[in-house]
């Protein structure tokens, strides 16, 4: 029988504000164990939390550009359970009213749209950090906690079971990651624990109006092991099925190296959450104007800066699509091309130079040691012709080592283009003459053997004869014989 | 409302406490005594009432995004009975 995966994400994301959510200790990453903690958020007895109004804008702009609809009244909750990463043995959240409701964003796998819906995004408190001594946490001789994170605000959002597929799942993660960068509420980096996913997964024969049964996969920690970790969950109960068993509600835990998702052993009535309102928190009304407010500061969003770059610039869809899925990438484009870069081109070297170098070095676009405007200024010598495109490859990397400038770079070396026609037209003559076979070839009609000859005049001017006008020089002359 | 020696044992588990056999009973009489006493508020009609998000009529009370100055390391471990390296110390969790 053929199956079909269903796939809904609870998606975590740390809002990044100066402070916690209800106190105002520092949210930093990486601090000392146990130094950014208060009297509130370690939980001690008579504090009184207080809600940072940057979390409560965050939130709303988060809902605005996901298209969520904003509670007018929203209030916080209590749930109630014990773990030692939680100093209250409740985590503050909201349970019946949510701050955002109703939202979607739409995702693209192989040219095809589809509208993956939100159900609600709520605002609630992270838990601390464990280290277990030990190879793992059941066979730990005991565990130790740092209450930094404690505190930190979080917006959990969560989608209807609408995704089919794996790659839509990741689709999905890379809408979200772009969309909350744009908006500036998150750096939302999955390796930093700063965006979160958990996955719903169950499936179903093919056809099939009902869900099956769901497992939730916790402890993804990448975007790789979005994809990995769902499509193991699906292939493990779509064999379940076709053996005859039956697949057992859970939660199960992503584990990355070995490649498999395995049952979490959880005490029995673990989750009974007994949710209740939360009486240390006043409830908050947000009125029409606080929401219209926070709409006009919204940049624009992934969507319509895609849309702006295949109509203004002429990208294709492709190229569109991966420039505007990193807001820190789009802001680098649009940079070089306001410093006269051609689009394409410009693109073209997101892709492959500077994606390399980056890559190789480890670093992000922001941190790029060469700026879009140098950039822009290396391509413009290739535009203008006073360099190959070969050569410009060459002058990159020695760009990004001395921080030199390209036409430094072309000046100090005499990397200038050769495009002189008589110089041409000389070194032509030499590779006619030099390539008989070739030019034979040529004449009974296989225009290919002419790569060869542009080929040697190439490599003999050490790439500095500008292509284009020998290809023009040799098929004239070769056609003239 | 009658609550049982079983729903008094789950609650007693949530709630992290152990009791005798002889307290189970007591508080089965003394849980279904405070119940059966709430019912009382089921004589009165809430269809149109909304749920009460708090007991006082407040709302919007929130703080600039500012940090303070947090506790030291030694502050913050004070009362924890057992610490390592700066972190609180627990048993084995599962």
């Amino acid at each position: 029988m053929k199956y079909e995966a269903v796939i809904g994400l609870e998606v975590h994301t740390e809002l990044h504000t100066a402070t916690k959510i209800f106190c105002n200790c520092k949210t930093s990453f990486g601090a000392d164990p146990n130094t950014n903690v208060c009297p509130v958020c370690l939980g001690l007895p008579g504090v009184l939390p207080v809600l940072n109004k940057k979390v409560l804008e965050f939130a709303v702009r988060a809902g605005l550009a996901l298209n969520c609809e904003i509670s007018r009244f929203s209030k916080f909750d209590r749930k109630n359970y014990y773990y030692p990463d939680l100093p209250k043995n409740f985590q503050t959240s909201q349970f019946d009213l949510p701050i955002c409701e109703h939202g979607y964003l739409d995702v693209e796998v192989d040219g095809e749209v589809s509208r993956i819906r939100i159900t609600r995004a709520h605002m609630e408190e992270d838990a601390g950090k464990l280290v277990h001594h030990g190879s793992s946490i059941t066979t730990a001789d005991y565990s130790l906690v740092d209450y930094n994170r404690t505190g930190t605000p979080l917006l959990e959002i969560v989608s209807e079971p609408d995704m089919r597929s794996a790659k839509q799942a990741v689709a999905y993660m890379e809408k979200m990651r772009a969309i909350l960068q744009y908006c500036g509420i998150s750096d939302c980096r999955m390796e930093e624990g700063s965006l979160r996913c958990d996955a719903n997964v169950s499936v179903r024969p093919v056809g099939q109006k009902e869900l099956g049964t769901k497992t939730e996969i916790k402890n993804i920690n990448s975007f790789k092991g979005v994809e990995r970790a769902i499509e193991y969950e699906a292939l493990r109960q779509a064999e379940i099925l076709e053996a005859g068993g039956t697949i057992k509600q859970e939660t199960r835990t992503w584990d990355e190296n070995e490649g498999v998702t395995k049952s979490m052993r959880s005490k029995e009535e673990a989750n009974d959450y007994r949710y209740f309102p939360e009486p240390d928190l006043v409830p908050f009304t947000v009125s029409d104007e606080y929401i219209e407010n926070i709409r006009k500061t919204l940049p624009e969003l992934p969507d319509a800066r895609k849309a702006r770059y295949m109509e203004s610039y002429g990208l294709s869809a492709y190229d569109a699509a991966y420039v505007t899925s990193d807001k820190d990438r789009a802001d680098f484009f649009e940079a070089m091309v306001k410093a006269g870069a051609d689009a394409k081109e410009a693109c073209n070297w997101l892709m492959g130079e500077l994606a390399g170098k980056l890559s190789e070095n480890g670093l992000e676009i922001k941190d790029s040691k060469v700026t879009p405007e140098a950039m822009a200024e290396l391509l413009k010598l290739i535009t203008k012709g006073t360099i190959s495109g070969k050569i410009a490859k060459k002058i990159f990397p020695e760009m990004w080592e001395t921080g030199k400038s390209a036409e430094t770079i072309v000046k100090e070396q005499g990397l200038v283009q050769i495009s002189d026609t008589g110089a041409l037209e000389a070194m032509v003559d030499e590779a006619i003459a030099e390539n008989p076979k070739a030019v034979a070839d040529f004449k009974s009609g296989n225009k290919k053997a002419m790569g060869a000859m542009i080929g040697q005049i190439m490599k003999k001017s050490h790439g500095k004869a500008n292509p284009r006008m020998v290809s023009g020089i040799l098929i004239k002359k070769l056609q003239a014989l | 409302m009658k609550i049982t020696a079983e729903e008094v044992k789950k609650v007693a588990l949530l709630s992290r406490l152990s009791f005798t056999d002889k307290e189970i009973e007591e508080l089965e009489d003394s849980m279904s005594g405070i119940l059966t006493y709430m019912e009382e508020l089921n004589q009165y009609d809430t269809e149109n009432v909304a749920p009460m998000a708090h007991a006082v009529e407040q709302f919007n009370v929130m703080r600039e995004d500012k940090p303070h100055t947090s506790f030291t390391n030694e502050q913050a471990l004070m009362n924890a009975p057992e610490k390592e390296d700066g972190y609180f110390k627990v048993p084995r969790i599962i």
